[in-house]
């Protein structure tokens, strides 16, 4: 797949762009773990992320998959989920975060067959307990989403509104760096639009650092300042967008 | 309380002794089986002959060693011939479970503790004598329904696995562990396996008539004391169904997890025969 790959992504906007079929999915795999390469090292902060726990990792590198990929459940639900996995764990991703802890619980309570469609009826009023759910409605306007959606069941949105809770659920998290794969692949123009939105406010107002996996140069040059271009396993070129971009046209 | 059930004489009703040829003259629904495939080109008539074949050397054959276990007074043939049945009962599941490598010896343990624990119990508490004329056809009973549940909850695991990669990867990116990442998958899977169990119980007796208390009846027993048989075996069977199903998913998983918080990806699934 990858071979003699050698980069440096400095913190920032960084995109991984190429031909489909380059390894670039593979390269965003290596930087969280979800593949680890049969030869060589891959170094977050100066370290070798195998020295790493791969689950405080992944909390720290978020990745946001090419498709949407979210629980048959609620949107409030499907933010929170990172937060039972670090709970899961004994330890929460974040401190600030401790109120939800007892959202988590509620929800999880009353997580039984056809509690969602009532939940989903009963308006937001009834759930949620002021501040824990505030913090999940903020989430949810950081990606241009109505907090109205929060009790919706996930699977009623459009893709494009999926692949924004998709975002906001990764945030949830708040990671360091925010892998996206593709993450506009799937979407109509108006939905690309929508997320490329979103992830030019999150750079600028969270200074969020990206990895962007394109293939879609207007993208690229929209979201990122620097490119790390990917051929056929292999790095072809790398440097600030404009000269990247410029020379291998 | 009434007198035991098991080894009840037979009555009337069945006539005695059952000769071979009333045997044969069940094979006419044979004929009216292969005559229909037949007519309809379902090209059963081969499966239908090899299946009557099967299950006529297959039920003397063991007709003939419970007529020598029933005679002997060692228990200990009645223990070989449950691990006889419980390495069958796992060969026969891993058939339908192919799609995960290596799990003959999870399916094994799962049928041998399933097993083991459901009989135990009963005789622990006194439903059944400890004699071979009880554990062996109960032994046969709760070792089938173990070997379907637990065949049908892994094959459910592996669909599952391969169907729902991009949410179980997602949970993983979300620093889940592999195992409850895996959660959800396990938990379908389980009830996979044991829905047909409840949902047979609950219609007992108003769709169908299990197998027990049709042959008690036909012997010629006392409708309540065949009920009272039937419901026994319905409850050791879906003790028997939940812990195999249980024990297999959680030994399985085992393989599904790899080191670093990853889960292994499966093979493309080989079509599955169905499990007897």
């Amino acid at each position: 797949m990858l071979r003699d790959v050698s980069a440096t992504l400095p913190a920032g906007s960084v995109a991984v762009f190429g031909p489909s079929g380059a390894g670039k999915s593979t390269l965003l795999r290596l930087l969280n773990r979800l593949l680890e390469p049969s030869r060589g090292a891959v170094l977050y902060a100066g370290r070798d992320v195998r020295e790493l726990d791969p689950r405080a990792l992944r909390r720290r590198v978020a990745l946001v998959p090419q498709l949407p990929a979210l629980e048959p459940t609620t949107v409030a639900e499907n933010l929170l989920l990172g937060l039972r996995f670090a709970d899961a764990d004994g330890r929460l991703a974040c401190r600030r975060w401790a109120p939800l802890r007892e959202l988590v619980r509620a929800l999880r309570a009353r997580r039984r067959p056809g509690v969602r469609a009532r939940a989903a009826t009963t308006g937001a009023a009834a759930q949620t307990n002021g501040a824990p759910a505030a913090l999940l409605e903020r989430l949810l306007e950081s990606v241009g989403l109505d907090p109205a959606y929060l009790w919706r069941s996930a699977e009623q949105l459009s893709v494009g509104q999926q692949q924004r809770v998709m975002i906001a659920r990764a945030l949830a998290l708040e990671p360091e760096v925010l892998l996206l794969d593709e993450p506009t692949a799937a979407l109509d123009a108006e939905a690309r639009n929508l997320v490329e939105d979103t992830l030019v406010r999150l750079r600028a107002e969270r200074g969020i650092a990206l990895v962007l996996v394109s293939h879609d140069r207007a993208q690229v040059e929209r979201l990122c300042d620097w490119v790390v271009a990917l051929a056929d396993g292999a790095v072809v070129a790398e440097g600030p967008v404009g000269t990247v971009l410029s020379s291998s046209a | 309380m009434p007198a035991p059930v098991l080894g009840g004489p037979l009555t009337a009703v069945v006539g005695g002794h059952i000769g071979f040829e009333r045997v044969l003259a069940a094979l006419a629904l044979v004929a009216l089986a292969a005559a229909v495939s037949r007519w309809q080109q379902a090209a059963l008539e081969r499966e239908i002959a090899v299946a009557v074949l099967r299950s006529f050397v297959q039920l003397t054959a063991i007709g003939f060693v419970i007529h020598l276990i029933f005679g002997s007074r060692s228990l200990l043939f009645v223990a070989a011939l449950l691990c006889v049945m419980v390495a069958f009962g796992a060969l026969t599941a891993r058939r339908r479970a192919r799609a995960l490598p290596g799990v003959l010896p999870d399916l094994l343990l799962a049928l041998a503790v399933s097993a083991a624990s459901t009989l135990g119990a009963a005789l622990a508490l006194g439903i059944f004598p400890s004699e071979a004329r009880a554990l062996v056809p109960v032994g046969g009973m709760v070792v089938g329904n173990a070997m379907t549940a637990a065949a049908v909850a892994l094959d459910r695991l592996a669909a599952e696995v391969t169907a729902q990669r991009a949410r179980l990867e997602a949970r993983l990116a979300l620093g889940a562990s592999a195992t409850v990442a895996l959660r959800p998958a396990v938990r379908a899977a389980l009830r996979a396996g044991m829905i047909p169990l409840v949902d047979s119980t609950k219609t007992t007796g108003l769709i169908f008539f299990p197998g027990t208390m049709v042959g008690m009846l036909v012997a010629g027993a006392e409708p309540l004391d065949a009920v009272r048989l039937q419901l026994i075996l319905l409850y050791l069977v879906l003790g028997a169904v939940a812990t195999s199903s249980l024990l297999a998913l959680v030994l399985v998983r085992r393989r599904l997890v790899e080191p670093g918080e990853r889960i292994r990806e499966l093979a493309a699934r080989p079509s599955a025969p169905s499990v007897r």
